[in-house]
């Protein structure tokens, strides 16, 4: 381990190393926070909910959106629910189980002592956002209701129907909304993060793009937190909103902020499948949707020649001839396995060509049993939402035949390396959500990413800036007019007249979706040292393609979407390499990274803990130039290392 | 399918606008109405570089803006008023949730952005929607310091009152409601807010002051006036009733009487 790499963890026992964190932490006086400013980049749950709270604690807080209101932000699209250790069904839940659940779930490839923090915060967000107004789903006693998530054999998911990410995040925009009008936070929208400031060594502001008028701006802070979420769109095709992007995580990592594990990606089961080459977005749906979805293909290929020729309809092959794979080959967890897990079995089926659209690309998610069980009203209750939404987009009903989905890129394990004070490798820069890496190890399990969002903003970093920011009051504000923040500004500037300066005739769009084929089929959900290494080469040669024939219409000073997306693709170049890279490394099979040299006989996933029980943190060491791998060995030292098994 | 696009064109907020029509062709029924909005950007870029396009006096303003993220209906950012709807023929979806198979092949579409006072254009199809935000911010929200709440399930909430509530909580503040209604009110969206958190225990401390501030935040900021047309619950793409209007005017009144 080098010694940037100090994860901070708390010495002593599982149970007492946050408390103890806490108690060493210094404390900023009222009167000092209001000499103090943070600027947060990003409103989704992190963002909006750290920005709320450190708002509400006395800083002056500035908040940075590139949608035209914090509530647009990519949470709100979660539908399926929070994972809190409530224990409300008795059925002997605990911080333990969330905990243990969470770091198996990730295929130990987390740390310990966070996730365990993680399960420790959990049960006081529901208690928050119950206070906020967010109307979860009840009981008829008006107790609090839950429902199960994959990969998990207690009851601890906190629902508002399907739409539970929107509803949390409401509940964090309306906590914003208050400290705005308070005067404590002040709100950006429909500005860009495009370089990161560092004077002597640390982060101090940001350069941003107002996106209506196009004029570059400096902000200067005492301390930054980057909140800005994943960088699934590097695939093109994916869950993520359209304009979600890694661009303000990679502008960090240029300037001195290490990368860890970049290649640990989750791929989504439960996915619309595509329709054909216009599409630009997947929709997902609720992996809710797998406590009472049966998954099948047809055990006969001749009745998946039938189908793909509409002569026959999935409901009418005869249940003998239907082949419950999950069921079949994970008995314990059934349809209720991970998600990586689901995917790749979903994947086999159709290389072995029980796909059952026209593209092949498709496997059943069949109600037909649980509405006999259940009845329609309560399917209706539990999933009403979905089957329209599913209906509005396929104009198929899935009250009269199963839903059709495939696997798609949904979110980003990996992201910016942060301590266990969720410091980056720069002094004065955080990385809170889905933009760090510290949670969820190989592959997160069904939600949990909001449960991190919310715990990292309301209850983590509120608390340890201040050990930072401690020894910071005695600083007079960051001055915008040095000579750091005119280069970096420069330098943007730069970048932009270059766009500009192309003139080729190739679209944004276009490029981008090239990327996402070389992404899809070398870094997806199989992947190989050939495949890997064909990557790298590809990914250069289509960004030498990118820098001579794109054409990005219109100018700066504008209100310009090309542009945005020009910007945002230059660093998904950067974050593609640097996925693949990471995954040549990483000669083993875990979570959502399955190399195809490391697999069982039965085709499962084989971990290697002798050698790659480590977080990857990558050093960017200039342009044109390998990144650095350094390594933070994994210790575990509290439960006991195993292979997942779902089976039993 | 093959479609002419009549489509509303303006530089910005200073300048004024006008209708430019484009013929577009081979888009599939599953496309979505974004998506089919996408392929004629690809377009029209391609036929700003064009030479021959632009000899025969093809005067692109190049491609065109509209708000959009999710496109799973959630985001409320998409905004398009098409053939003289918000959101376009379908009901109860927003724009990203609207496909090509709803409209005729070779129909002429026309397309706008959500007009309103309160609403300015930015570009092309999209509009400055900060108003409803300053509208949340005058009091869309229940005062709980983090980390001061008590147990979640302290505070019961019967069953149908968390429903109803999730019923105005499902507002993606979108702003059909105010495209749609010829006064240009924001009603709708206030009483969503102001309803959602009336229903609960939570939200009763504070529900007078509420009421009365969101709706005197909305008329300074140029909403009009509700006059109980209900165009604003047919256009809502999540399908919010005017039940919640009836809800927050007795807040308002209640609030009013006890001053």
């Amino acid at each position: 381990m080098t010694d940037k790499l100090n994860s901070k963890i708390p010495e002593g026992p599982l149970a007492e190393k946050w408390t103890k964190r806490k108690s060493e932490i210094h404390l900023v006086s009222p009167n000092n926070k209001r000499k103090l400013e943070i600027i947060v980049v990003g409103t989704g749950l992190g963002g909006a909910s750290a920005a709320a709270s450190l708002g509400e604690l006395g800083y002056n807080v500035k908040i940075f959106c590139i949608s035209d209101s914090p509530r647009r932000a990519h949470s709100i699209a979660a539908q399926g629910g929070i994972n809190a250790a409530k224990n409300y069904q008795n059925d002997n839940d605990s911080v333990y189980r969330l905990f243990y659940d969470t770091i198996k779930g990730g295929d130990y490839r987390s740390r310990e002592a966070n996730v365990y923090r993680l399960a420790e915060v959990s049960a006081a967000i529901i208690d928050q956002c119950v206070a906020q107004g967010i109307p979860f789903a009840r009981e008829y006693g008006g107790y609090l209701a839950n429902r199960s998530f994959g990969g998990v054999q207690v009851s601890r998911t906190f629902y508002a129907r399907g739409q539970t990410g929107q509803q949390l995040l409401l509940g964090a925009y309306a906590a914003l909304n208050r400290q705005i009008a308070a005067g404590t936070v002040k709100s950006y929208p429909r500005h860009e993060m495009l370089d990161l400031v560092i004077v002597n060594g640390q982060a101090k502001g940001i350069i941003a793009r107002n996106l209506v008028t196009g004029q570059l701006e400096r902000f200067g802070a005492h301390a930054v937190v980057i909140a800005t979420g994943g960088y699934g769109n590097t695939y093109f095709l994916s869950t993520n909103a359209m304009n979600s992007n890694g661009s303000a995580a990679l502008q960090c990592y240029k300037k001195g902020a290490f990368f860890a594990n970049p290649c640990f990606a989750q791929i989504h089961p439960t996915c619309i499948p595509v329709h054909g080459e216009q599409q630009c977005k997947l929709t997902l749906m609720s992996e809710s949707l797998r406590n009472d979805g049966r998954i099948w293909v047809p055990k006969k290929l001749e009745d998946v020649e039938k189908l793909r020729k509409h002569q026959i309809k999935a409901s009418q092959i005869p249940e003998e001839d239907r082949d419950y794979y999950l069921e079949r080959r994970y008995p314990a967890f059934g349809n209720l396995v991970p998600r990586d897990v689901a995917s790749r079995a979903a994947k086999e089926r159709c290389d072995a060509g029980f796909g059952v659209n026209e593209t092949g690309k498709a496997v059943f998610l069949d109600f037909a049993d649980a509405i006999k069980r259940l009845g329609h009203q309560r399917v209706a209750e539990r999933y009403g939402n979905l089957f329209e939404m599913y209906e509005k987009i396929t104009a198929s009903s899935p009250w009269e035949e199963p839903m059709m989905i495939y696997p798609a890129i949904h979110y980003t394990m990996g992201g910016i390396w942060v301590d266990y004070d969720l410091q980056t490798t720069v002094p004065g820069l955080y990385a809170i959500g889905e933009a760090n890496f510290s949670d969820h190890g190989g592959n997160r399990l069904g939600a949990s990413a909001l449960m991190q969002g919310l715990a990292d903003g309301y209850f983590i970093l509120p608390v340890t800036i201040g050990d930072y920011l401690s020894k910071k009051f005695a600083e007079p504000k960051t001055d915008v007019d040095t000579k750091e923040f005119i280069e970096a500004e420069k330098a943007v500037q730069a970048r932009i007249d270059r766009l500009f300066a192309i003139k080729g005739k190739k679209t944004v769009d276009s490029i981008h979706k090239e990327l996402g084929h070389i992404m899809w089929n070398n870094v997806g959900m199989a992947r190989d040292k050939k495949g890997l290494t064909e990557a790298i080469k590809q990914i250069a040669e289509l960004r030498k393609d990118f820098y001579e024939n794109v054409n990005v219409p219109g100018s700066q000073f504008e209100f310009n979407q090309e542009l945005e997306k020009a910007l945002r693709l230059e660093d998904f170049f950067e974050i593609g390499d640097l996925m693949a890279r990471d995954a040549l490394q990483r000669e083993e099979s875990c979570g959502g990274h399955f190399r195809v040299e490391s697999q069982t006989e039965e085709g499962e996933a084989k971990r290697d803990d002798e050698h790659f029980m480590y977080v990857a943190a990558w050093e960017y060491k200039g342009e044109g130039k390998e990144p650095e791998l350094h390594k933070e060995p994994l210790k575990y030292e509290f439960i006991k290392v195993a292979t997942r098994n779902y089976k039993d | 399918m093959e479609f002419n696009l009549k489509i509303w064109r303006q530089k910005n907020a200073k300048t004024k606008g006008h209708f430019e029509t484009y013929h577009i062709s081979g888009i599939e029924e599953d496309a979505s109405f974004l998506e089919m909005l996408d392929i004629l950007n690809e377009q029209l870029i391609r036929e700003g570089t064009d030479p021959v396009a632009v000899e025969r006096g093809c005067q692109s303003s190049g491609p065109v803006s509209f708000d959009h993220d999710c496109r799973e209906g959630i985001c409320g950012a998409c905004s398009l008023y098409i053939d003289g709807r918000a959101h376009g023929p379908d009901d109860h979806v927003t724009t990203c949730q609207l496909f090509m198979r709803h409209f005729k092949d070779g129909a002429t579409i026309t397309v706008e952005p959500f007009r309103s006072a309160a609403f300015p254009v930015i570009k092309d199809l999209v509009v400055d929607r900060t108003a409803f935000d300053k509208i949340l911010q005058a009091g869309g929200f229940i005062s709980v310091r983090t980390g001061s709440a008590q147990d979640a399930n302290n505070i019961l909430i019967p069953h149908d009152k968390a429903e109803e509530s999730m019923d105005a909580a499902a507002c993606v503040g979108c702003g059909a409601c105010v495209a749609t209604c010829k006064n240009g009110s924001a009603m709708l969206f206030v009483a969503a807010r102001v309803s959602s958190l009336a229903l609960l225990p939570q939200g009763r401390p504070e529900a007078k002051q509420r009421a009365k501030a969101m709706v005197a935040k909305m008329d300074e900021l140029g909403f009009g006036n509700c006059t109980n047309t209900r165009a604003c619950e047919m256009e809502c793409p999540k399908g919010i009733t005017v039940a919640h209007i009836a809800r927050l005017n007795r807040e308002f009144l209640k609030a009013k009487f006890s001053d």
